[in-house]
């Protein structure tokens, strides 16, 4: 067993000890809850801690096969919250085809090209070329009613769920001097300071939250974000022996991808404000979609990249 | 025996089928999903109204529910002819008056005294129209006069004919969501125009799409 492959394990099992702990709360909660009565708030979390359990597997599952389960498992998530975001944009008969262009050609070639490394095609095929293609498709069908409102929602639905969030695997495909046979521990490593960042910043906020960020749009409180901050650096600091960075480069890369991600949510929310939707869908229980989950990851995961390439790449 | 386990195979990869297709997803929000006769009453856009609404079920529900559906369009072929009655068990009847062998009231209240629950379309055909319903037909007044005691239940499918307009062969993935409403009974002095006016409302009451529509317009302008 190759020593990437163990501290994966050794991870695993760290974060398995947590959630084991979170069940075995959830369950004495709910032992204290009398009998024929439900407590919702215990139920969301037991329902949460089932959810994320089953995250924890597949996800190291997926880093244990490789670069191929890790574009496969991002790529199922892609198509699950592009599903999510085309259900709730404007669209006509017209672009029919164009959206079926996005979910079965735009979205696979996307993730192929993660898988081959090739960055030159992975970083412009969406923006550039698939954004050029689609509107043609739709224009040929000769409807212009709200064209660039249609166009530009289409879009952006790729460029999110897909483009952004396959930076995720591509962080394998980096080339990081002395480092490139443990990439896999990046993807670890950044997943855990969003996600961990994400949920301690939502548990002060709604503890010590006075000053709400953004009015009347999220709930997301100053002081909440500045904890969640604080944290995502410290936990960032502490895994910094699975990561090419110094300890203080690994808190910095945390902060900086924990900020990008709370900007992620707070533009999602915004969105599903404006087309009334509580939840992207219920696919996910207790959490919601996939968007949900994946609204701060992919927010963060290009600026993760391009911060690494940059610096630590060659 | 071959042949149901074949049918009950079918089913299963029918209901898979929608599921990774279009995540569809039940709202239950006038009733809940137990064992109880109905009539389920649905909008009609598409020819995949039917499977989603059946997949929705949960499996106990499923068993006893039957679509009534065209007989001309499910013995077309071989395949239909063991889809149509066999997986889905579809009360069959006849559009056509003039190829009637049997009264399709007949054939719904047979079925409903089997203890069986029913979909049905009440439109009659598929609206491909920008309104949200087409016109009921009298099935509906006619069952809930006959057997008063069965919930008739108005059933909302959202979306699926962004997901597979007419005229389309590649159905989008898109979100799929059926919502059950609050069953309703014919009174006892509403006339049959009433009652079907009033099914209606029910029924579209239940469409999410009316609020996007709604801001669609105000972009628009």
């Amino acid at each position: 067993m190759s020593a990437t492959v163990n501290d994966i394990l050794l991870l695993s099992l760290g974060v398995v000890a947590l959630l084991a702990t979170l069940t075995f709360v959830g369950e004495v909660l709910r032992t204290r809850v009398p009998d024929g009565a439900t407590n919702p708030v215990v139920e969301t979390f037991v329902t949460r801690v089932h959810s994320w359990w089953g995250m924890v597997i597949l996800l190291s599952l997926a880093l244990i096969i490789g670069r191929t389960g890790v574009v496969l498992l991002f790529a199922f998530c892609s198509f699950a919250a592009l599903r999510e975001f085309l259900t709730y944009t404007r669209k006509r008969q017209a672009d029919h085809l164009s959206l079926a262009f996005a979910f079965f050609v735009v979205l696979p070639l996307q993730y192929l090209f993660v898988g081959i490394g090739h960055e030159g095609l992975f970083g412009t095929f969406i923006p550039v070329y698939a954004f050029l293609l689609l509107p043609v498709i739709s224009a040929l069908r000769g409807d212009s009613q709200m064209f660039l409102v249609r166009v530009a929602e289409t879009q952006w639905g790729l460029m999110t769920a897909v483009f952004c969030a396959s930076h995720v695997p591509a962080l394998m495909t980096l080339d990081i001097p002395g480092y490139n046979h443990r990439l896999a521990l990046l993807i670890v490593f950044f997943v855990m300071v969003v996600q961990l960042g994400d949920l301690l910043e939502y548990f002060f906020g709604r503890r010590i939250g006075r000053t709400r960020i953004a009015p009347g749009l999220s709930p997301k409180t100053w002081e909440g974000v500045a904890c969640g901050l604080a944290f995502a650096a410290l936990i960032g600091g502490l895994l910094a022996w699975i990561t090419p960075f110094s300890p203080l480069a690994a808190m910095f890369m945390a902060a900086v991808s924990f900020a990008a991600g709370t900007a992620g949510n707070l533009v999602f929310t915004a969105i599903k404000q404006d087309r009334g939707v509580k939840d992207w869908s219920h696919l996910i229980p207790g959490q919601g979609g996939f968007m949900e989950q994946l609204d701060s990851v992919i927010f963060a995961a290009p600026v993760f990249f391009h911060i690494t390439g940059a610096i630590w790449g060659v | 025996m071959i042949r149901r386990l074949a049918a009950r195979a079918v089913g299963y990869a029918i209901v898979f089928f929608a599921q990774f297709v279009t995540a569809v997803r039940a709202e239950w929000r006038g009733i809940e999903p137990v064992r109880r006769q109905r009539v389920y009453f649905a909008n009609h856009v598409s020819n995949a109204d039917m499977p989603m609404i059946w997949s929705v079920l949960p499996p106990a529900l499923r068993r006893d529910t039957r679509p009534v559906a065209a007989a001309d369009y499910w013995l077309k072929s071989r395949l239909r002819a063991f889809v149509g009655p066999e997986v889905f068990r579809c009360v069959l009847v006849d559009r056509r008056p003039e190829h009637r062998t049997s009264d399709p009231m007949e054939a719904m209240i047979a079925a409903l005294d089997e203890g069986s629950s029913l979909i049905i379309f009440p439109e009659g055909n598929r609206n491909m129209t920008s309104d949200p319903l087409l016109p009921f037909k009298a099935g509906l007044f006619n069952i809930g006069r006959q057997r008063p005691e069965v919930d008739l239940v108005p059933t909302w499918i959202a979306n699926l004919n962004e997901i597979m307009p007419k005229g389309e062969v590649i159905p989008l993935p898109l979100i799929c969501t059926v919502t059950f409403g609050a069953p309703i009974h014919v009174g006892e002095a509403e006339d049959k125009d009433a009652f079907l006016e009033r099914a209606a409302a029910a029924l579209v009451d239940l469409a999410p799409e009316r609020s996007l529509r709604k801001g669609e317009t105000d972009v628009a302008a």
